[in-house]
C-alpha cells in the first residue's frame, strides 16, 4: 500500500518538479545579482546611488518618500534633506524633474520609470546591464551595453566604475570580453557592491511588499504547522474506529 | 444557552421542515466510500480554492480601476497603498495557478479510477463543463492588470477566433468591441470576470456535487459500494463499506485543506512570482500595442493546449485546423465515458495496455505543456547544441499531439474491439486511508 502512495505522490509532484526544473532554464549567461532586500544597509546605500546619479532622468512614479522613509528606517528629515532633490511633498511620488520632450530630444527614447524594472527584467539583468557599460564611438552617446545591445543610455556610474572597453571577435557583434581601459574612483569589486545595492534598492522599490510578505509569512507558515498537525491528529483520533 | 439553540432550531425546523433533511442528505447521512486516498483531496481542495478567488475577488474589485489608462497603476496601487492588498492579490493570483494545480489532478484522478464510468456520466460532464468555464474565467481575469503580456495574450487568443471560415473578422471586432484589446475589451471582461462566469461557475458546482451525491462517489478499487453488502454502524440499509462524509471526511479534508495551505502560503508569502510561472516578467510592464513581448505565450495552465494549436500546420491557407484541435482536444475529454467502454473502473484492475496508455497521455500532456510554454525550444540548443530549435520543437510536439489525441483512438479500440485483459475485482473494497 505504502508503494502505491509513494507513485502517487511521485506523480503528483511530476507535475511540479516539470515546472521547476524549466525554472532553472531561465536564466541565460547573466551574472548573479545576490541582491537581499531584507538588508536594510544595503537599501540605504542603494537609495543614494539612486537619488544621487538615475533621479535625474528616471522616475520610480509608484514609490512615494513617505513609504521610502518607513521601509528603508530612515526620517523624514533624512529623506528630505538628502534623498528628495526636486521640492516634492513627502507623500508624494518620486518623479524625476526631467521633462519628457527634452529626454526624447537628448536619447532618442524618453527614460523609461524604474518602478518595476526588476519585476519586469528580473534583479541578474539589471545588475548585469548596470556593469556591462563600454565605450563605442559608433553610438550617439559614445557608450554602449552588451547586456543590452545598442542601448541609448551612457554610464551614469563611469566616475565609480571606469571605463570599460570591449573586444570583440573579428565581424562578430556579440561581445566576447569587458576590461577595464581606465580605472574609476572605486575598484572593480567595491563597484560590484555598489551595483548590487542600487540592484537591492530598485528590487524593493519594485515590491515594497516584499519585506512585509517575508517578515510574515514565517508566523503565517508556523500557525498553518501546528493547525496541520491538530487536523490530524483530530483526524486520527475520528477515524480509529474506522476498519 | 443549549436551549436557546434548540429554540432557534425548533423554530427554523418549524418553518422549513426541507432544510435539516437536506443537510443529511449531503453531510451526515452521505455514505462515501472508507478507501478514499490522496487523490480524493483535490476535489474539496478545489472548492476551498473557489471560495478564495471569490472572497478576494471582492475585495480587489474594491481598489481595482476598470479603464484602459488606469488598471495597470490601479493594480499597483493595490499591491503598495492599500493596507493589505498585496496579499489580497497574490492570494487571488496564486489561488488561480493552484485552482488549476488541482483541478487537474482531481480529473487526473477520475481519470486513473474511471469515475466518468456509469452511473458517473452527467457528473463528468458537468465536471468539465466546470473545467470549460474555468478556464474562460481564468483567461479573462488575466487580461484584466492590463500588462503587456495580458494585452498580447488577449490579441493572440481572441485572434483565434479569426480563423472561423467566412465570419472570422468579424467575430474577432464582436468580442473585442473594437479592433484591438481596448478600453471596451477590458470592461467587458471584467464585467464576464467578476460576475457573469462567476454565477455560472457557482451554479455548475453545486449541479456537479448535486449528481455526485444522487449516485454517489466512486473509490480506488472502482468498486461499487451500494451494489456490496449492507449495513454500517449508523445505518443498517447503507453499504457497509461506506462511512459518513461528516464528520469522517471533514476532518480527513481539513488536514489536506491544512497541508495545501502550506504550501500555498510559501508561493503566497515567499514566491509570489513563482520564477515568472504564477505572475510574468512581460506583466511587470504597461499594455503597449507597439512593443511585441520577446515570447508571446500564455499562461503554464494553457500551454499544453496552446501547444497543440501551434503543432498543427495551416492548410489550404488557414491556420482553422489548429484551432479546432485545440478544442478538440477538450472536446475529446468530454465524451471519454463513450470512448471507454472498459468493463473495469479502477486503474487498479484494469489491463496492461490501459495502465500504459494513461501514463503516455500523462507524458505527453506535461511535454505539451513544456513546449507551449517555450521550455523545450530552450532546452534543444541547450542539450543538442547547434541543431534547427524549430524543427526538433515541432517534431517533438507533433509526437506528443499523436500521443495525447492517441489515447482515445487507442482507448476506443482497446475497449470496444475487447483486447482489454482485466483483472479480477474484489467484492469489497480493499484498504482504507
Amino acid at each position: 500500500m505504502t508503494k502505491r502512495y509513494l507513485s502517487s505522490i511521485a506523480l503528483a509532484l511530476g507535475l511540479l518538479v516539470g515546472a521547476t526544473s524549466a525554472l532553472a532554464a531561465e536564466e541565460g549567461g547573466l551574472p548573479h545579482a545576490g541582491t537581499n532586500v531584507g538588508d536594510q544597509a544595503s537599501l540605504q546605500r542603494g537609495a543614494k546611488l539612486f537619488f544621487n546619479y538615475c533621479v535625474g532622468c528616471h522616475s520610480l512614479k509608484y514609490v512615494r518618500y513617505s513609504r521610502l522613509a518607513e521601509d528603508l528606517g530612515l526620517s523624514e528629515k533624512d529623506v528630505m534633506d538628502n534623498l528628495n532633490m526636486t521640492g516634492a511633498k513627502f507623500g508624494e511620488p518620486v518623479v524625476s524633474h526631467m521633462p519628457e520632450a527634452n529626454a526624447q530630444q537628448y536619447f532618442g527614447k524618453a527614460p523609461p520609470d524604474l518602478s518595476l524594472e526588476v519585476r519586469a527584467k528580473g534583479a541578474d539583468w539589471v545588475y548585469g546591464y548596470l556593469n556591462s557599460f563600454y565605450l563605442d564611438p559608433s553610438r550617439p552617446v559614445g557608450w554602449n551595453n552588451a547586456v543590452f545591445p545598442n542601448a541609448s543610455m551612457p554610464n551614469p556610474l563611469w566616475e565609480l566604475q571606469g571605463l570599460q572597453v570591449a573586444e570583440k571577435k573579428p565581424g562578430e557583434e556579440a561581445v566576447e570580453k569587458l576590461s577595464l581601459s581606465q580605472p574609476g574612483k572605486l575598484t572593480p569589486a567595491e563597484y560590484q557592491q555598489a551595483t548590487r545595492d542600487l540592484t537591492t534598492f530598485l528590487e524593493y522599490a519594485a515590491e515594497p511588499a516584499a519585506l512585509q510578505r517575508q517578515h510574515y509569512g514565517i508566523w503565517v507558515l508556523l500557525f498553518l504547522a501546528g493547525f496541520t498537525f491538530l487536523a490530524y491528529m483530530l483526524k486520527k483520533e475520528f477515524w480509529k474506529d474506522v476498519h | 444557552m443549549a436551549n436557546v439553540f434548540t429554540r432557534i432550531g425548533d423554530w427554523v425546523n418549524e418553518r422549513a421542515p426541507g432544510l435539516a433533511p437536506t443537510y443529511r442528505k449531503h453531510m451526515t447521512e452521505y455514505y462515501a466510500p472508507k478507501n478514499f486516498n490522496l487523490w480524493y483531496y483535490f476535489g474539496s481542495l478545489a472548492l476551498l480554492v473557489l471560495v478564495n478567488q471569490i472572497v478576494t475577488g471582492i475585495f480587489l474589485t474594491m481598489n481595482y480601476k476598470t479603464s484602459a489608462a488606469e488598471a495597470f497603476s490601479s493594480v499597483e496601487y493595490i499591491m503598495r497603498d492599500v493596507e493589505w492588498g498585496w496579499l489580497i492579490r497574490y492570494m487571488h493570483s496564486t489561488g488561480a495557478s493552484l485552482f488549476f494545480v488541482v483541478v487537474f489532478l482531481h480529473m487526473f484522478r477520475g481519470l486513473m479510477y474511471g469515475s466518468y464510468h456509469k452511473p458517473r456520466e452527467l457528473v463528468w460532464l458537468l465536471g468539465m463543463l466546470i473545467f470549460l468555464v474555468l478556464m474562460a474565467e481564468a483567461f479573462m481575469g488575466y487580461v484584466l492588470p492590463w500588462g503587456n503580456m495580458s494585452f498580447w495574450g488577449a490579441k493572440v487568443i481572441i485572434s483565434l477566433f479569426g480563423t472561423v471560415p467566412f465570419i472570422g473578422s468579424t467575430l474577432q471586432e464582436w468580442i473585442m468591441g473594437d479592433f484591438l484589446p481596448a478600453d471596451a475589451t477590458l470592461n467587458r471582461f471584467f464585467a464576464l470576470h467578476v460576475i457573469a462566469l462567476p454565477l455560472v461557475l457557482l451554479l455548475l458546482v453545486v449541479l456537479h456535487l448535486a449528481a455526485l451525491h444522487e449516485v454517489g462517489s466512486n473509490n480506488p478499487d472502482g468498486v461499487d459500494v451500494k451494489h456490496g453488502p449492507k449495513g454500517n454502524r449508523w445505518d443498517a440499509n447503507k453499504p457497509a463499506d461506506a462511512i459518513p462524509f461528516h464528520p469522517y471526511y471533514t476532518v480527513k479534508d481539513l488536514f489536506g485543506v491544512g497541508f495545501f495551505l502550506i504550501i500555498a502560503a510559501f508561493i503566497i508569502f515567499f514566491a509570489p512570482t513563482f520564477g515568472g510561472w504564477f505572475l510574468e516578467h512581460d506583466n511587470f510592464i504597461p499594455a503597449n500595442n507597439l512593443v511585441t513581448p520577446t515570447h508571446i505565450k500564455p499562461v503554464w495552465y494553457f500551454t499544453p493546449f496552446y501547444a497543440i494549436l501551434r503543432m498543427i500546420p495551416s492548410f489550404f491557407g488557414t491556420a482553422f485546423w489548429g484551432v479546432l484541435a485545440m478544442f478538440g482536444a477538450i472536446a475529446l475529454l468530454f465524451v471519454l465515458p463513450w470512448i471507454d467502454a472498459g468493463k473495469v473502473r479502477s486503474i487498479r484492475y484494469r489491463g496492461a495496455g490501459y495502465k500504459w496508455s494513461l501514463g503516455l497521455f500523462a507524458v505527453s500532456f506535461i511535454a505539451l505543456g513544456a513546449v507551449g510554454a517555450g521550455v523545450v525550444a530552450e532546452l534543444i540548443p541547450e542539450w543538442f547544441g547547434n541543431v534547427d530549435v524549430t524543427f526538433w520543437e515541432n517534431a517533438f510536439g507533433r509526437v506528443m499531439t499523436l500521443i495525447y489525441f492517441g489515447y482515445f483512438v487507442f482507448l476506443w479500440c482497446y475497449t470496444h474491439l475487447g483486447w482489454e485483459k482485466t483483472k479480477l475485482v474484489p467484492e469489497r473494497v480493499t484498504t482504507h486511508d
